[in-house]
């Protein structure tokens, strides 16, 4: 793909964020311990009358102000990416339920605790709970997003390297919640097509 | 408690002398309405429940050295968390500095002779004590020990059979006393000042304390609705937060952050007040920008109302609302920015002393920026969606919460202590203390931020291999970082064996608390107080700080 991925925008931001917060924070530590070394009773008997400078004031309201908006459009762009489904995703039903993830494909195929997905194809997930609350994150991919009892949400990633990956519960769920882990594996499209046809519903067992 | 021997010049103290006046022992204390006993029974309550909350912040760490829940088993390290940030969070960080210092010092900041409501006062405190036993109650009582972590999320906590009713009641209870003590707060700020006193004359810690106030009174009703819904939900099933009966669980994460996000504020503006007091008079300089860090607080504690769906990215929420809240979140950024601007532009140019009160405010700029800059990856949604819920966020939170507000709160300790008790204290081992306590928490934090970043969830008793050299690190620094918080308060604690002997004013300050008497007398001064026209003007020639 040309245009960057969701992953790729998401982890620009966050490089942009940390960059600039570590510039200012390295600049408000070195001003620190300048301050208190420079003017110390010792070298500065006769402290200053500075109460304050109005000019100073603003220009250190309006430039901490820009950071942020710039900060602010990147991490809402990079959220759209993680929004915007491509329209030939392949939609797979996600049913969270204490304390284990249900995965439903388009050919009627359940799969327990497995998210078996084709390179190269966009996937979306439809998410929802049977219970409590749940929230599947797929770190790799940046990916989180609550499982809520009576409503429906979503996500997607573009799975563009075969290979495993985790699943966790990300929304605590009670006493299984850091066991309620899922992989999601994605294979060359065949071997998946060969997956989906196979009639037997699937648990953790590849 | 030690009482202090009275010294030849001096007037007794508010030590020997109990309010109201027929009551002796025990009595004195427990049913006192002098703002100053209630400011201490108050401490030492807190510090009891900081200890605790310590102690399980530690077995947290034990479970995690290694995978596999060997220590205990989820269930028990889910009444760790849930505990740990109950404790935190309603019996040590919001009452922390308010109720201690708020009680103590402000009524002297605006020379009044105690706060408005006395008896309300005691009545918060009571009400405080009944909240932090019914937290203990609800361990041992019912169903077991809670398990919902401090949030009490619906549906979960709707439906486990452990004690959440108990616990939520504590937590209302809790807020009570908060919302009393913020009515007090603002009315005595209101109606108890000197005539002499604007309100361009008030000290800043005072200032803090009354947006504080504020927010407490506005936002604390929320949050005492709320809980109360989950006791009404789990006795009766009304249904409101169940979708099989129409009810909705996000609106239940919406009512919760309305408060509990403006709570940060409550949390972190008195700790903000702390450090505006402290840097002007160990730089011998006026603070810079008055009017800014005033107008900085009022701007926190307005707007900081304005962003709590923040918490609710990944929730279901429309993409409208993450882009409203999103962007109020980084306009919040700036008056916090602002401040610590207003700090270092306050140290240039001053001529400043070092002693323990400047280097904890220090070491607060330094986390608390940290903690600051950090919130910017959680306000930027696309960032948050991969580090919501994970370690990162327990690790940003810690820096605000306790590297900021905590440290904000020893380096009160240690610049009141003298006031409050009539002591001094060593200065080296407190060096040593905040050195070690700052290396370690570092260590133990930014493990944390890596953990989160690397895609750890929060909440976990276990883990998958990959997260287990961090963790296992992250345990040992938390070991460290306990040492140096221990060794900051023994160090205090120490002191009490030592004679009375503290000047009225050991640190040349100019408020007005330092022109009575360590420790003051009933009433808090024998003569008016001279209320400066800028409160923190310094002379020209500064004198040395008083040190043991």
């Amino acid at each position: 793909m040309n245009s960057p991925t969701p992953v790729q925008q998401v982890d620009q931001a966050f490089y942009f964020i940390f960059g600039v917060s570590g510039v200012i924070l390295l600049g408000i530590i070195i001003a620190l311990i300048y301050f208190v070394v420079r003017y110390s009773r010792k070298r500065n008997p006769i402290p200053s009358r500075t109460r304050g400078n109005v000019w100073l004031e603003i220009i250190w309201t309006v430039v901490p102000l820009t950071i942020a908006m710039f900060m602010f459009y990147l991490g809402w762009q990079s959220y759209l990416g993680l929004r915007d489904v491509p329209e030939n995703a392949m939609a797979v039903k996600v049913t969270a339920q204490t304390f284990q993830w249900v995965f439903e494909y388009p050919s009627g195929k359940v799969s327990d605790g497995l998210l078996m997905v084709p390179k190269g194809k966009p996937i979306r997930l439809n998410i929802s709970s049977s219970d409590t609350l749940h929230s599947l994150f797929i770190p790799a991919f940046r990916v989180k997003v609550d499982a809520i009892p009576g409503r429906q949400t979503y996500a997607w990633f573009y799975p563009d390297e075969v290979g495993t990956y985790e699943i966790f519960c990300a929304v605590f769920c009670g006493n299984g919640h850091a066991d309620m882990t899922a992989k999601l594996r994605i294979l060359p499209e065949e071997e998946f097509n060969e997956w989906i046809q196979n009639k037997k519903d699937a648990d953790d067992d590849w | 408690m030690n009482i202090p021997s009275p010294n030849d010049t001096r007037v007794p103290t508010f030590y020997e002398t109990p309010s109201p006046k027929n009551m002796r022992g025990i009595w004195s204390w427990l049913i006192t309405y002098d703002h100053k006993r209630i400011g201490l029974m108050y401490m030492w309550a807190i510090l009891g429940w900081f200890t605790l909350g310590i102690v399980l912040g530690i077995l947290m760490r034990v479970e995690l050295l290694q995978p596999g829940g060997k220590f205990v088993d989820s269930q028990t390290y889910n009444a760790f968390f849930t505990l740990h940030g109950v404790i935190m969070v309603f019996l040590f960080i919001i009452p922390g500095i308010p109720a201690i210092f708020g009680n103590f010092i402000m009524p002297m900041q605006i020379g009044a002779e105690d706060v408005f409501f006395p008896k309300i006062n005691l009545l918060s405190y009571w009400l405080y004590v009944l909240g932090g036993i019914l937290a203990i109650v609800s361990l041992f009582a019912g169903g077991g020990m809670p398990d919902t972590g401090w949030t009490f999320y619906v549906p979960f906590s709707t439906k486990t059979h452990t004690n959440v009713s108990m616990a939520t009641f504590a937590a209302f209870t809790l807020g009570m006393s908060s919302i009393l003590t913020g009515v007090n707060f603002v009315t005595t700020i209101h109606r108890m000042r000197p005539a002499n006193m604007g309100w361009k004359q008030i000290p800043l810690f005072t200032w803090s304390l009354y947006a504080t106030a504020w927010v407490q009174i506005l936002a604390t009703p929320v949050v005492g609705m709320t809980l109360l819904l989950i006791i009404l939900e789990r006795a009766f099933g009304i249904g409101l937060f169940d979708p099989s009966k129409g009810g909705d669980p996000v609106l239940y994460q919406h009512l919760f952050w309305m408060y509990s996000h403006p709570a940060v504020y409550i949390m972190v503006l008195p700790a903000m007040g702390v450090v505006s007091d402290i840097i002007p008079v160990f730089a011998r300089k006026a603070i810079f920008g008055y009017k800014a860090i005033v107008a900085s607080s009022l701007g926190i504690a307005i707007a900081g109302s304005l962003v709590w769906a923040h918490h609710m990215y990944t929730s279901s929420m429309s993409d409208a609302a993450v882009f409203l809240f999103s962007f109020l979140t980084f306009v919040v950024a700036v008056p916090s920015a602002v401040k610590v601007f207003n700090w270092l532009a306050t140290l240039q140019g001053g001529s400043i002393v070092m002693a323990p009160p400047l280097a904890m405010c220090l070491v607060f700029i330094v986390l608390f920026s940290v903690g600051g800059l950090t919130g910017l990856v959680l306000g930027s949604a696309g960032t948050d969606v991969h580090v919501h819920d994970t370690a990162f966020v327990v690790a940003h939170f810690h820096f605000v919460m306790f590297g900021g507000v905590g440290v904000a709160f020893l380096a009160a300790l240690y610049y009141w202590w003298p006031k409050m008790f009539g002591r001094m204290y060593q200065f080296k081992p407190a060096y040593w203390g905040l050195g070690i306590f700052f290396v370690g928490f570092n260590l133990h934090y930014v493990t944390m931020f890596m953990l989160g970043l690397q895609g750890m969830p929060r909440r976990y008793y276990t883990y998958v291999p990959r997260f287990a050299t961090g963790n296992f690190f992250a345990g040992i620094a938390g070991v460290v970082m306990v040492l140096g918080l221990a060794i900051i308060l023994w160090n205090l604690i120490r002191s009490l064996r030592s004679p009375v002997t503290a000047p009225n004013n050991p640190w040349g300050s100019t408020t007005l608390e330092w022109q009575t008497q360590s420790p003051p007398p009933l009433e808090n001064f024998t003569k008016e107080p001279v209320v400066p026209n800028y409160p923190y003007d310094f002379p020209e020639k500064p004198d040395d700080i008083v040190r043991v």
